[in-house]
């Protein structure tokens, strides 16, 4: 127990009840608590005791939630919640300039390493051979920054700075040792498949290490969302800065195209890993998570979509036409919707029970794992025809892989909504998986190449 | 007397300006002056004050600072700006044509010969 006076108890109840108001700075509050004292001690000397003294003036103050419309009049911006150039005593990533300096630092040391490898004559744009290096390369300039942003940030202890360190190492022995033959299947595979896995290595840093840590690994998730819808807009405003550039140095007469290619492009890119993830770190207390509305918004659709496309099918009698090419077309489908059933997982209260929300959730995945079971069974009638090709195998492996974790998840949905399992033991089948995607990845990187002869 | 609440909604602004041109001040102390000033007759809910001195703030007629009372709390001072002081100035000269306009209301209903033809 502390031994504050009961007044001044009292008066951190009053400010924090206040503090709640989003239209009231901690500026405002502390103002109004000198008022507050002021009166008090106005009250006290006329005679009045703590007591009626605190209610008194409290109630000369005036109801605090009118009090609180009054502010939002005054300042309606405050309703918007700023991420930058929010004013003093407010979350804003500007407040914490360590944490700006790292990441401006990293950001500027990942831009300038995609610019390394010119100085050994390897050029970023033209001949073919260069340009597989960048591809099998590209994520190894970029997220060791980020990994290390996190370890800095998680202050993440030697041993976890090695243990992190590994993979990044022999990711990058894999890609450059291994005989690739120069735009190969395996190498594109390779070329695909290494963010992933190395995007996944960066939860242990996420995590501070914990990556064993479910929470911590759904944490990862929520950042991951969000991280590329922030990158996404980032890119859209970096091509709009590229475009009118090109645009407005054309009209004097000068080509800025190799500059924009070349330098622009890459560097700005790969810093906005970076930037966009210090963003991210910042923004999750201050302004909403945006991948749970995306969802929201999209899950009908696709639902919709899906089960419009088995009526479709059943109602023509079309069989999937199986080209070659078709299965990687139903992987991104999978793909998305266990976006969806990710975010909206990652978004919910595991408390509540179930709703309207949770059946369009189970439909969406039900007639996702439908549409998909026909277009592997038309697949497989046919794939011993067809040879398992790097390309095939790869996307195969990934079908199935995708296929087993909503299978699963539907039935533990439908368990949910049967009210017979927790909601838990949903989030924690999605968590559980997340190593299974990462060995995956590892596998296409650095095994298909052997096993395929680096077709 | 309960004045009516458009009649102090309207008065507040001229007022805590006049008062702010007697020199620099604080929420509380202006509430106390009005106070004072009305004879305790003018009263609002003294939170109120608040976010008509941070519009005042924000359209430039005040210059608000941080400082200390004298028992070494943060307090927050107002101080009239050029702009306010011209703005008091327009507004005195408004109140005095209202003024000037009831009190002849007044003497008109007191003697009909007074009145224009």
């Amino acid at each position: 127990m502390t031994n504050k006076p009961i007044l001044e108890e009292r008066i951190d109840q009053w400010r924090q009840f206040l503090r709640r108001r989003q239209a009231v700075h901690s500026a405002d509050v502390a103002e109004l608590e000198d008022n507050l004292r002021s009166q008090i001690d106005a009250l006290r000397g006329a005679g009045l005791d703590e007591d009626e003294a605190f209610l008194v003036a409290v109630k000369r103050l005036g109801d605090l939630d009118a009090l609180a419309r009054e502010f939002a009049k005054e300042y309606s911006e405050r309703l918007w919640k700023q991420l930058v150039g929010a004013s003093w005593g407010d979350a804003s990533p500007l407040t914490k300039p360590r944490d700006a300096a790292v990441a401006v630092g990293l950001a500027i040391a990942a831009a300038v390493a995609i610019k390394i490898p010119e100085l050994f004559g390897l050029r970023f744009m033209e001949p073919a051979a260069d340009q597989s290096f960048y591809m099998r390369n590209l994520s190894l300039f970029v997220l060791p920054f980020l990994a290390a942003f996190f370890a800095l940030k998680r202050n993440l202890s030697r041993s976890g700075w090695l243990w992190l360190a590994v993979p990044f190492f022999a990711a990058g022995l894999v890609v450059n040792l291994l005989p690739f033959k120069p735009e190969s299947h395996t190498e594109a595979l390779a070329g695909i498949h290494l963010p992933i896995a190395l995007w996944l290595m960066v939860c242990y840093a996420y995590a501070g290490g914990r990556w064993r840590d479910h929470e911590q690994r759904m944490n990862y998730v929520r950042f991951s969302g969000e991280w590329f819808i922030y990158y996404t807009l980032i890119a859209l405003g970096g091509g709009a800065l590229m475009g009118l550039t090109s645009f407005i140095f054309e009209a004097i007469g000068l080509n800025a195209e190799r500059a924009l290619a070349g330098w622009v492009m890459p560097c700005g890119a790969l810093g906005a890993v970076i930037i966009g993830a210090w963003l991210v770190e910042h923004k999750q207390s201050v302004i909403e998570n945006m991948a749970p509305v995306l969802t929201w918004l999209f899950t009908p659709l696709f639902t919709a979509l899906l089960l419009i496309f088995v009526v479709a099918m059943i109602w023509t009698g079309n069989p999937i036409s199986v080209e070659r090419e078709v299965l990687i077309g139903f992987d991104l489908l999978l793909v998305v919707v266990l976006g969806l059933l990710l975010y909206a997982i990652s978004a919910r209260d595991p408390q509540a029970t179930p709703g309207r929300f949770d059946v369009l959730q189970l439909l969406l995945v039900s007639s996702a794992l439908i549409v998909d079971a026909l277009a592997l069974w038309a697949i497989a009638a046919r794939i011993s025809e067809f040879g398992f090709s790097p390309n095939r195998t790869a996307a195969l492996g990934l079908n199935l892989l995708l296929l087993t974790n909503l299978a699963w998840s539907a039935v533990l949905y439908a368990r949910f909504i049967r009210r017979s399992a927790p909601f838990k033991r949903l989030e924690r089948w999605q968590t559980a998986f997340m190593p299974a995607f990462a060995v995956w990845a590892w596998f296409v990187t650095a095994l298909f190449p052997v096993i395929f002869g680096y077709r | 007397m309960n004045i009516d609440k458009d009649l102090v909604a309207a008065s507040s602004t001229p007022l805590v300006l006049a008062i702010l041109s007697e020199g620099e001040s604080y929420g509380y102390a202006i509430l106390k002056r009005i106070s004072e000033l009305s004879g305790g007759e003018l009263r609002w809910t003294d939170g109120m004050l608040y976010p008509l001195l941070h519009r005042l703030e924000r359209n430039g007629l005040v210059q608000a600072s941080w400082g200390r009372s004298e028992t070494g709390r943060r307090r927050k001072y107002y101080r009239l700006t050029r702009p306010g002081a011209e703005q008091l100035d327009r507004q005195r000269r408004q109140w005095h044509v209202v003024d000037q306009a009831m009190r002849g209301i007044r003497r008109m209903a007191i003697d009909p010969a007074k009145q224009p033809i």
